[in-house]
């Protein structure tokens, strides 16, 4: 296997952990990994080597990602409503529920807020970091992480009480 | 209770307290003001929570097996090459061949021409010590999740990893050598689970050992291929990597060659 084979796979599992949580769902994130892979192997010679390769991969994963238009029709009708496949998600210390709650809620934040805020929390980069893979000045990443943030804890406080209001987010396209 | 009257805390400063972004100096100063601002108090500890939240989100997904799809993506670089695609047309041997090549160009001399190692173990020694220069580069920098599993919990770590590689093993103490362990983690490799040990001294400075069985019968190789130390280095990040009863272990870290070489000796010693 070639060098550059071993690098690129060391990566798959921070980049399905990470497209699992921006997708909510396993078969959609592994769809986004796969292209993500084949886009790097395309243009490998891009890479400019000894620079950060994971953050490459999210630039790329992060232009295949907003490209969602076309993923959404694409994946029309074989989504999986996160509920359906409750055991398959994680089920770390604080427990499945937390952990669906977090994932539900995630999903109802814009594709870019969801993000930015998943880039500097889940991933650990830096604001720059964050700035260069989405191709946005720090301050749009500001602004996004906070509507991210301020919107998120409204869901989490809000989900203690009653059902979600769902407002799926295709039928606002 | 002191009236001065402050402008407010800018939002950035709270997202920058929340991720952990700040100096100390700027840390504490920004603490001291929101022990007078609640509201903003309360919004930075909400954001923490839902960071520590997100932190936590989907790591199994981190310990499953790469799917073979991926995997065969990922494999599949380097086959635009024209070159490339030439070279692997020639089939697996011809690429253990130019393997071993680049690992004895790597070693540089390192070689001590072991009797009785054949090409293919030292191809795969040298894809192993390559290996965990790319684990180490790759998780050592982390500051908030360097390791999967802390020492604290060492015993736990150590059942954990050594079901998982089928293998007891034991975690070599280099205390002496300034350096205290601060966790470990399980890693993917190309012949099963490997696992990775993570050392740090006082100055911060950080090693890993990486551990892993290899497959040394495959091939019509020795069953019991052992080699001597064998030293790689890429990018300043080196590694001094061996193989003893089927198993391989390399140290790496960003250390000049004979400090890291001392490390390598007294792991050896241990295991």
């Amino acid at each position: 296997m070639s060098t550059q084979a071993i690098q690129l796979e060391a990566q798959i599992p921070q980049l399905r952990r990470y497209a699992r949580s921006l997708t909510g769902d396993a078969w959609a994130a592994d769809d986004l990994v796969q292209d993500t892979l084949e886009r790097a192997c395309d243009r490998w010679q891009l890479w400019k080597a000894g620079t950060d390769l994971r953050a490459w991969l999210f630039t790329l994963m992060h232009n295949l990602f907003i490209d969602g238009a076309r993923r959404a029709v694409r994946q029309a009708g074989q989504r999986v409503d996160i509920d359906d496949v409750a055991q398959e998600l994680a089920t770390p210390a604080g427990g499945t529920d937390q952990v669906l709650d977090l994932q539900r809620c995630l999903s109802r934040l814009p594709g870019e807020q969801r993000e930015v805020l998943l880039l500097v929390a889940l991933q650990d980069l830096t604001y720059e970091e964050v700035a260069r893979i989405t191709g946005t000045p720090v301050g749009t990443v500001m602004s996004r992480l906070s509507r991210a943030r301020t919107r998120l804890r409204e869901l989490m406080e809000g989900n203690l009480a009653g059902p979600p209001a769902v407002v799926p987010l295709k039928r606002l396209k | 209770m002191t009236p001065h009257s402050s402008p407010p805390i800018d939002e950035a400063s709270l997202h920058a307290l929340a991720d952990g972004r700040l100096a100390p100096a700027e840390r504490e100063a920004l603490q001291a003001r929101l022990a007078a601002d609640p509201e903003a108090a309360a919004t930075v500890q909400a954001w923490q929570a839902q960071r520590e939240l997100l932190r936590g989100l989907h790591l199994d997904v981190l310990r499953e097996p790469v799917p073979p799809e991926l995997a065969a993506a990922a494999r599949a670089v380097g086959q635009a090459g024209a070159s490339v695609v030439r070279w692997q047309r020639w089939g697996g041997m011809a690429a253990a061949v130019l393997l071993a090549i680049g690992a004895g160009w790597l070693a540089r001399g390192q070689w001590d021409g072991m009797p009785g190692s054949s090409v293919m173990a030292k191809a795969r020694g040298a894809e192993f010590g390559h290996q965990a220069l790319v684990a180490h580069v790759v998780y050592s920098p982390e500051v908030r999740h360097p390791v999967e599993v802390a020492a604290a919990q060492q015993e736990h770590l150590v059942q954990w990893l050594s079901k998982r590689l089928g293998r007891p093993l034991k975690v070599p103490d280099l205390a002496a050598q300034g350096y205290e362990l601060v966790g470990g983690r399980l890693l993917p490799g190309d012949q099963g689970a490997r696992a990775q040990f993570m050392y740090q001294n006082a100055k911060g400075e950080r090693v890993t050992l990486y551990v892993g069985a290899l497959d040394a019968g495959k091939a019509g190789t020795q069953a019991s291929a052992e080699t001597a130390f064998r030293f790689t280095s890429e990018a300043g990040t080196s590694s001094f990597y061996w193989i003893d009863q089927g198993f391989g272990y390399a140290l790496a870290g960003k250390l000049p060659r004979p400090d890291l070489l001392g490390l390598a000796e007294a792991v050896y010693k241990q295991l």
